[in-house]
């Protein structure tokens, strides 16, 4: 076990990855379909129909990455993952209630009586918002430091409608993809709408996060960081303006390039990612706990990490295998 | 702190008792639509894929039910119950992430194939996405089932600075109880499974859908619980007779019996008072649970005043919850027992298959859709209460994994949980009987999820 050397150091830093990789795909995957369900008051019946299939096959696995988050924290970090969730107790509540109702309201929608259908769809709108906001609050009280104070509330209040928005943005860079006609002319007015709001909050938790701490601060304003780090918000102002760019001449003839501002959305979140992850490290709850003091006995590390090398990689081809048998343009979901 | 531990407690108990309706469901049934399937491609007869289309919408329902319950229970350890992964995480941590890694994904993903891919995919990949759905609730259940029962039976770890350390996994996995309890709860889901099955069939066919798929629906249903039923007696047995060997004191709490001895008779009914240390208006019949228990009539068995500490700490659960929760699974299931066999024999006389059944019967079968949700529930009440006032038997208390939240947080959180559930379950049986009805008078249903992107509305014919 010492062959790549102490396992107390190595271990905990993979398990870190292990648990931002999930992080990331989460937010991407799911990201998109809460986006989904937060702009349905603006699509009309038959679009919320199409809306609904190009996220159906998808939104139950994309969940689970959640789920794999949360679990290597309770596995790999137990004595972190008691420290946040109590903190953060009412708004995970708040989270857990709207994961509840966003994804029944799924299944309920299709199956109730057709009276039924607006209050499931209404349903499906509020447990995606509820999931959205609370979420971005968590990321907002987590930057601050995990503590309730009214300053640190507001902040999480305002992270809490810029996630929103960007996942809105997301889910609409998703359906753009997904669907074609009115509606994705619809959905790529709702991207534009949304961009503006994902470069305020990109903008508002990278100036915010470096004021919090000064350790996070020196990390990126000194020699040679900053210059090792500038790719960073350079790619992502590329991104966003490459965004804009195409967002105003969108949809393209014979629907060419319409993957493209989902990859491109994407990866900014990924930018956004990698540079709140440099920010915390080695951190796991702010300035209180890193990794390494958090982390499970190297021993039971060691066993999850056996079958992660041979699960993950399975669980990446299979996933890929659903993208690609629903892949195209969200038709008509039928059950046979 | 108190009442934080209570209305954690209540709480927990709130969350896990609506997470586990679901997963009762969904481990069978994925088998059963898999039974169904197959018995499709050998017969090419479309009763069995009626059959499967239409409990597949009921699936996918206790699905999305039980995976966001499922949900509440992961966050939950860390917002309610902290202690327990700081101190025993080393153990629980890797089980629950081989839960994860194995089973959760595989569910999900070949989920969508299973729902929506029959007609965009091969007909073996959409049998095999079949299997593989079954297949991962099944590791699921393996992975949680171990999990709980090392808790009840812990082993093949040592302490150290007071956290417990993994030494032997084979003996963590194999745990004394585990064998046990899972195959009483795939069971369970079987004959859950089985009387909801043949519940909504026999709705069906009373209100007049009288199709081939319910046909096949009600006969499969009906012999696998007459089938099944004695196989869970039997099994139940071998898990209490391993119960009495590592938690003695559930036993006695599951009989209601105070003092140790031989010749202990049976209680049917009796109020257990804990003031008093005694049964009040006690029934029961001489001898036999010394005989059950040890399979002698004078055999000794340990009465609960043997698990009272020196200083007159009381270290057996609270008796009445344990010993009710106890009869009212065993009540419900012997009422399983009497009808699958009876309906079995009726159903196999002369070879009149579902005709052979008379309307009670089918009455009957109506009113007992949800049986085995109550036994499984009550099934889970007593060895979960049984097991108190420890978290981990012998290893740590539920009182030392408590979260410091202020009380009336817990407080307002659970209502809103009460809420939303008591909503989901009215919902969820409505939605089961609606479609039900629905299927019968001959309407396709939710076969559309949403429209062809090209539907255009048909022009009407002038008058």
């Amino acid at each position: 076990m010492n062959t790549f050397g102490d396992p107390t150091i190595w271990l905990p830093f993979v398990f870190a990855g292990l648990m931002g990789l999930s992080i990331v795909i989460y937010v991407v995957l799911d990201g998109f379909d809460l986006g989904v369900g937060v702009l349905f008051p603006f699509a009309t019946e038959d679009e919320k129909d199409r809306m609904i299939a190009s996220i159906g096959p998808f939104w139950d696995a994309n969940e689970t990455w959640l789920v794999l988050a949360v679990g290597l924290l309770l596995v790999a970090f137990p004595a972190a993952h008691g420290a946040i969730l109590t903190a953060l107790y009412l708004p995970v509540a708040i989270m857990l209630v709207g994961l509840i109702l966003r994804g029944v309201a799924f299944e309920f929608r299709a199956k109730a009586p057709a009276p039924h259908k607006r209050l499931w769809n209404n349903a499906f709108f509020a447990g995606s918002l509820m999931t959205s906001l609370s979420q971005g609050f968590m990321l907002g009280m987590y930057i601050m430091g995990l503590e309730w104070t009214l300053p640190h509330a507001a902040f999480g209040m305002l992270t809490a409608v810029f996630l929103t928005v960007g996942y809105s943005f997301i889910g609409a860079t998703w359906v753009i993809h997904k669907t074609d006609g009115d509606l994705q002319a619809k959905s790529v007015d709702w991207a534009k709408g949304g961009i503006w709001g994902l470069m305020l909050g990109i903008g508002l938790v990278s100036m915010a996060t470096p004021l919090v701490s000064t350790r996070i601060f020196d990390k990126w304003f000194s020699w040679p960081e900053a210059l090792l780090l500038s790719p960073l918000p350079i790619v992502s102002a590329l991104l966003v303006f490459g965004l804009w760019w195409m967002l105003r001449r969108m949809p393209f003839t014979n629907d060419r390039l319409s993957w493209l501002p989902f990859a491109a959305a994407s990866s900014l979140w990924v930018m956004a990612f990698i540079g709140m992850a440099y920010s915390f490290y080695p951190y796991v709850v702010p300035e209180r706990l890193t990794i390494y003091e958090a982390a499970s006995a190297p021993e039971s590390l060691f066993i999850i990490l056996i079958g992660t090398l041979f699960v993950l990689p399975t669980i990446l081809a299979y996933t890929v295998l659903a993208y690609t048998v629903f892949r195209g343009k969200a038709t008509e979901l039928r059950y046979d | 702190m108190m009442e934080t531990l209570l209305l954690s407690r209540i709480q927990f108990a709130a969350n896990i008792s609506f997470h586990i309706l679901f997963p009762t469901i969904t481990i069978a049934l994925g088998w059963l639509l898999l039974f169904f399937k197959i018995r499709y491609n050998q017969t090419g007869q479309d009763r069995w894929m009626e059959a499967y289309r239409f409990w597949v919408k009921i699936f996918a329902l206790s699905f999305a039910m039980g995976v966001v319950s499922g949900i509440t229970m992961s966050f939950q350890f860390g917002t309610n119950w902290p202690g327990f992964m700081e101190k025993v995480g080393n153990i629980a941590g890797p089980l629950l992430a081989y839960e994860i890694m194995t089973a959760f994904f595989l569910e999900a993903v070949f989920l969508g194939i299973m729902l929506f891919g029959f007609s965009r995919v091969p007909n073996w990949v959409h049998t095999g996405a079949t299997f593989l759905v079954a297949f991962g609730t099944l590791m699921s259940t393996f992975w949680i089932i171990v999990l709980n029962s090392w808790m009840h039976t812990p082993q093949g770890f040592e302490m150290r600075d007071g956290v417990a350390h993994g030494t032997d996994w084979f003996a963590i996995i194999f745990n004394p109880s585990m064998p046990y309890r899972f195959t009483h709860m795939v069971l369970a889901s079987f004959l859950t499974v089985s009387f909801l099955v043949a519940g909504v069939s026999a709705f069906r066919w009373l209100i007049g859908g009288r199709t081939e798929g319910v046909r096949v629906a009600l006969k499969t249903a009906v012999f696998t619980a007459a089938l099944l039923m004695p196989v869970q007696i039997l099994v139940g047995d071998m898990h209490g007779l391993n119960t009495k060997e590592f938690q003695p004191a559930k036993v006695a709490a599951m009989e209601g019996h105070w003092e140790t001895g031989g010749n202990v008779p049976l209680i049917l009914f009796a109020l257990p008072d804990e003031e008093a240390r005694e049964n009040r208006f006690e029934i029961g019949i001489p001898n036999l649970a010394s005989f059950i228990l040890t399979h002698t009539w004078d055999g000794e068995v340990q009465g609960l005043n043997d698990f009272v500490a020196e200083d007159g700490t009381v270290l057996h659960p609270r008796v009445a919850p344990v010993f009710w929760s106890f009869r009212v699974m065993i009540g419900t299931g012997i009422a399983m027992l009497l009808l699958s066999w009876t309906a079995a024999v009726m159903m196999l006389r002369r070879k009149r298959g579902v005709e052979g059944l008379p309307k009670p019967m089918l009455y009957a079968f109506v009113g007992m859709s949800f049986s085995g949700w109550i036994a499984t529930l009550a099934g889970w009440y007593t060895t979960e209460i049984g097991r108190q006032p420890w978290l981990v038997q012998g290893v740590m208390s539920t009182a030392e994994a408590v979260a410091d939240v202020p009380a009336p947080m817990v407080l307002s959180t659970l209502i809103a949980y009460l809420v939303v559930y008591a909503l989901l379950l009215v919902a969820y049986i409505y939605v089961i009987f609606y479609l039900a009805r629905k299927m019968s008078r001959g309407e396709e249903i939710g076969t559309r999820i949403a429209p062809a992107p090209a539907a255009v509305p048909k022009a009407m014919p002038a008058e």
